[in-house]
């Protein structure tokens, strides 16, 4: 499949926006189990907001992937059957729900509302990061269903599909949220550095159980069930267009193989164990650079990563445009 | 239910391409505006068309034969590019089971041709919508027209009769009488989306000659003809 970049950064952008979030809120739980010391109401409000940014800025490179982006909002239409439509309506409502969690904690809306047993005081903002949690894991799925709901593309139709999403996502956003408590010499950037590990790890193991699904694959559709002729040898003379058409542009990549290899050794390099080393680094040496640069370097793995989680797609519809002649 | 689709006999294919430019000449000039063409008469032309012949060869050489394809939406009875399409833009009709795009609904995600295993559809890069075979609905759902023009573009065009048109949910139509007895298949079975196009397979058409035909094993003439020639004149030498 050709890797288109409003693709590739919607995903990513969003994969860390909810990341985000989901680390702010991790931090809110924490402190209420008092299992970590309760952060400055500001210190969410501004995680939250630079979540929504990044969720921003995933939604406006979403539209340059469509051709008629002022009819975008025909697309919550089909929610009972498209996954896409349920990832357009579910977007919206992570935004507004990031968007309610950081203006509660700006505003100070913490005061109880009600008490659950001993000693548990929910507030506002408690209940808006239970229900943003709940609409980012959807968000998640919806967002990956919508790859791994193409059963032709049997590199995407899998679960393994489905987790490399969250998890990728996840270690991103804990990433930055490390990234950010330690700019501001916040004492979480330990507990973040160490839950962006573990997630980088779970999402190594998921992406590379990813690959190993991939390479096994067996291809059900064969160019002799394409054109229904029973022959071992069957070679394509003509595809009918000289100068390609949409067919040979939108379902390869148009890279050479050896460039794809490169980028999948770059993302295995770039998103799993730089950052890792580099929190690692971060943590011995109490610097408050360095998870900057493990995000950001993470980052750029992660985009290398979904580039090539693109192109190791291979499309039945490409066993009728194998040459021109 | 009525399904409209085509039967294609690859054994008749001669690959000409009459289908593909009729096709692009009506569909072009129709209600729903120009298919584009990139670059005409440049060196890379490209555009969007709904139907294609492709050309593949079979065997090594020289047991080689060639096999003209041609390649439009199979209209499937179990269309896996309808429930992906956000909008509602594509649908079956209900009533024919003609595979359609709402030109004014679609907002061009593409997300349909990944969910097509065949590639029947094609962006339109300058309407920015996505196109694909309509069977010609403008053709075939127009009561002004004459019964024997009421028939896709494609197979008006076809010279050597390669293309038929018609329901094959009716047992006694022309194209199901074709799929039923002259072996009838549809592209990727394996994906369970039933096409409702069909394709002939090619056929060998094998004459085998008996030596009997050739030499009369009971001539009688032969049999009682028991005269040697020694050089005299036979009948042979004086009639003519």
């Amino acid at each position: 499949m050709h890797p288109a970049f409003s693709v590739i950064f919607l995903t990513t952008l969003i994969g860390a926006g909810q990341g985000l979030y989901l680390a702010m809120v991790t931090g809110q739980l924490y402190a209420v189990a008092r299992l970590l010391p309760p952060q400055k109401d500001q210190f969410y409000a501004i995680g939250s907001m630079v979540a929504l940014v990044l969720l921003i800025a995933g939604l406006v490179a979403s539209f340059f992937h469509l051709g008629r982006p002022e009819r975008a909002w025909r697309a919550a239409a089909k929610w009972r059957t498209s996954w896409l439509s349920r990832e357009v309506i579910v977007l919206p409502i992570v935004m507004a729900l990031v968007f309610a969690y950081g203006a509660a904690h700006w505003m100070g809306w913490t005061q109880p509302l009600f008490q659950l047993g001993e000693s548990l005081q929910v507030d506002l903002t408690l209940l808006l990061g239970i229900l943003g949690t709940l609409a980012s894991f959807a968000l998640f799925v919806c967002t990956a269903m919508i790859y791994a709901d193409v059963k032709f593309l049997q590199e995407w139709h899998t679960p393994l599909t489905v987790s490399n999403f969250i998890f990728l996502g996840a270690a991103s956003g804990f990433m930055l949220a490390t990234a950010y408590s330690a700019y501001i010499s916040n004492p979480l950037a330990a507990f973040y550095g160490a839950w962006a590990v573990i997630l980088t790890l779970a999402g190594l193991v998921s992406r590379l159980a990813h690959l190993r699904h991939n390479a096994r694959l067996k291809h059900k559709s064969t160019v002799q069930t394409a054109i229904g002729v029973r022959h071992s040898k069957l070679l394509q003379k003509s595809q009918g267009a000289m100068g390609g058409s949409f067919n040979t542009r939108e379902f390869f990549h148009g890279q050479s193989q050896k460039t794809a290899d490169r980028v999948r050794y770059a993302f295995l390099i770039l998103a799993f164990p730089v950052p890792i080393l580099l929190i690692g680094a971060a943590y011995v040496t109490v610097s408050s650079t360095l998870p900057v640069a493990a995000f950001l370097v993470q980052f750029v793995g992660l985009m290398a990563e979904r580039w090539s989680f693109f192109a190791e797609a291979r499309h039945p519809q490409n066993l009728y445009y194998q040459s021109v002649a | 239910m009525t399904q409209l689709a085509l039967v294609i006999d690859l054994n008749v294919c001669v690959g000409c391409h009459a289908c593909v430019t009729s096709c692009k000449e009506w569909n072009t000039s129709g209600w729903a505006g120009p298919l584009v063409d990139q670059n005409p008469y440049d060196g890379s032309p490209t555009g969007t068309f709904f139907n294609r012949v492709q050309t593949f060869e079979v065997g090594t050489f020289p047991n080689t034969e060639t096999v003209h394809f041609p390649k439009s939406c199979l209209h499937c009875e179990e269309p896996p590019c309808v429930p992906v399409c956000p909008t509602g833009a594509s649908y079956k009709r209900p009533d024919n089971g003609v595979v359609l795009v709402d030109y004014d609904k679609c907002i061009g995600c593409k997300y349909c041709s990944w969910a097509c295993p065949y590639g029947a559809r094609e962006v339109d890069e300058q309407q920015k919508v996505m196109k694909k075979c309509t069977l010609c609905i403008d053709r075939i759902s127009d009561a002004k027209l004459s019964e024997r023009d009421r028939q896709p573009a494609c197979v008006m065009a076809c010279p050597t009769s390669a293309r038929l048109f018609g329901d094959v949910h009716d047992p006694d139509s022309e194209v199901s009488v074709a799929i039923r007895e002259r072996g009838g298949y549809q592209l990727m079975p394996e994906w369970g989306t039933k096409p409702a196009n069909h394709y002939l397979p090619r056929q060998k058409t094998r004459m085998h000659i008996d030596p009997d035909e050739l030499t009369r094993v009971d001539n009688p003439l032969r049999k009682e003809d028991l005269t040697t020639y020694t050089g005299e004149e036979t009948l042979d030498d004086v009639a003519w």
